[in-house]
């Protein structure tokens, strides 16, 4: 049977709802939660502080350095504390996702440390935790280019959707389910891009065309967290 | 973040000394406490505590597994703590030191030594089948005394956990099914009490600076009854204490436990209530 209403009764192109916040850790630079529905993100971000040990440092640069973890409980299965091949990866893909947004070359020898953390998990973790990690930096001051969003386009069957959710990652009808995850800069240029499925060329063009979308909704929602935590602070 | 200077913890010291802290409150007196139980739809139970800004995120998992040798007819009980790099900057991804350590030790002590769990009702089959209890404790934001929030977002996880549903033909817990059954607690409800020594005066409840300017801390956990029962002691760092000093903790304790207890399971209650 083809793929011809969403689960939870969305629009193919509709994102679950999102919220948004700042300032989540206030020992932080900066700090921020992204939701996608039950999908909840939080990161906060140190420096640009001074790079340990000292043969890691660039001194024609700062760097950025990200780590994504998913707390115990955020999953049926508890987790074991600790880092996995597969939170490794995440790290480096957020790393990668989110480098070409920021200015560092006029903080050479220091860090920034992102650090991201899943909550509670429905699918889409990796796309929660970077928008969770761009506006954290943003929140911190870090010189950015642009704002970094991430959505993941899903083709169910034949069908593609936006925000894929835990019960769409597991469909099994027809071709089954394809996730794509991706990130664009300034809703322009793709900084991330995993995919785990079958899919055409044509469909997959499609798809980004989709999350391009997407990410221009998301990236309006995180400018209005940063203006929401300005406006309290002006008060 | 740059270190507490000495001069700071000297600073913080002269005024204990007259019973003066920084933030005006007294030697005995508790930031804001502010406790939710809504964490992870994921988890069987779970709390976030602040105090202050001090914050800490504490969530229940339960499975089945075999007990222990020494255990065969009780559930197993499992505490972790992380002491997570987003909350403070002083923390480091790595194998646990011993903050860590120590403070997931503290808690599950409190917690097992004070009976709260009824860990024999969690038996499945003698011998084969318990369930496993695991807390897990993660730091959010690190301004000083995260034991203690530790041990209420424990106690308020615990109070808010419900068994998940398991199919003993299949052995396999189903965790989308409504569970129905709360966690079999019983009354003795511990709290915990952190005591920090700084310049010769006792505090409770140390922001970030205070907690750095002090010698060393003595923890308990009580239980209610009359008289209060003592369930669990540790004494940190290198202070010494004279007995007198001793002595003055444990009146401290008694003194405080009555309505700082009521006052936390009240707020616990509340926040379970609100939740459903």
């Amino acid at each position: 049977m083809a793929y011809t209403k969403r689960f939870d009764g969305r629009k193919f192109d509709e994102t679950r709802p999102i919220t948004a916040k700042v300032g989540v850790v206030p020992n932080a630079d900066g700090s921020a939660m992204f939701a996608f529905g039950n999908t909840i993100a939080i990161a906060s971000v140190y420096g640009p502080r001074q790079l340990h040990p000292q043969h890691m440092q660039n001194p024609s640069t700062g760097i950025l350095r990200v780590n994504y973890n998913m707390m115990s409980f955020s999953v049926s299965d508890r987790i074991r504390p600790g880092p996995s091949k597969r939170s490794t990866e995440i790290s480096k893909i957020s790393e990668w996702a989110l480098n070409s947004a920021i200015l560092l070359e006029e903080y050479p020898n220091t860090v920034v440390d992102v650090h991201i953390m899943i909550q509670q998990a429905d699918a889409s973790t990796r796309c929660a935790g970077i928008n969770a990690a761009s506006l954290a930096l943003a929140h911190a001051g870090v010189p950015m280019k642009d704002l970094v969003a991430s959505v993941s386009i899903g083709k169910m069957d034949k069908q593609l959707v936006i925000d894929v959710n835990k019960e769409e990652e597991d469909y099994k009808e027809g071709e089954g389910a394809t996730d794509i995850a991706m990130s664009f800069m300034g809703a322009k240029k793709l900084t991330h891009i995993q995919l785990d499925g079958k899919i055409s060329s044509k469909e997959l063009k499609e798809a980004t065309e989709m999350g391009k979308k997407a990410c221009e909704k998301i990236i309006e929602i995180q400018k209005k967290a940063l203006k929401e935590a300005m406006e309290i602070k002006n008060d | 973040m740059i270190e507490d200077s000495k001069l700071t913890s000297k600073r913080i010291a002269e005024y204990l000394s007259n019973g003066k802290r920084f933030d005006g409150r007294k030697v005995d007196e508790f930031r804001d406490i502010e406790i939710d139980v809504n964490l992870s739809k994921k988890a069987e139970g779970g709390a976030k505590v602040k105090i202050g800004k001090t914050e800490v995120w504490v969530g229940v998992k339960m499975s089945v597994g075999e007990p222990y040798p020494d255990s065969l007819d009780q559930g197993n009980l499992m505490v972790t703590s992380e002491l997570t790099p987003l909350s403070h900057s002083k923390y480091e991804y790595g194998p646990p030191k011993f903050p860590t350590i120590e403070l997931g030790r503290l808690v599950d002590r409190g917690i097992r030594e004070s009976g709260f769990i009824d860990l024999k009702k969690l038996c499945i089959v003698e011998g084969e089948k318990v369930w496993n209890i695991f807390i897990d404790i993660y730091s959010i934001n690190d301004d000083g005394n995260l034991l203690d929030a530790s041990f209420i977002g424990t106690v308020a996880a615990l109070k808010s956990t419900k068994i998940p549903h398991y199919d003993e033909k299949e052995g396999k817990i189903d965790y989308e099914k409504k569970p129905k059954d709360n966690l079999p607690l019983t009354e003795n409800v511990p709290m915990n009490f952190s005591i920090y020594k700084i310049g010769g005066g006792l505090v409770l409840d140390p922001i970030q600076e205070e907690e750095s300017a002090a010698e060393g801390r003595l923890i308990l956990a009580a239980i209610p009854d009359k008289p209060l029962k003592i369930c669990s002691m540790q004494k940190s760092q290198t202070m010494d204490l004279d007995t007198d000093e001793f002595g003055k903790i444990l009146d401290l304790v008694e003194q405080k436990y009555d309505s700082f207890t009521k006052e936390i399971n009240k707020k616990i209650d509340e926040a379970i209530k609100k939740n459903k």
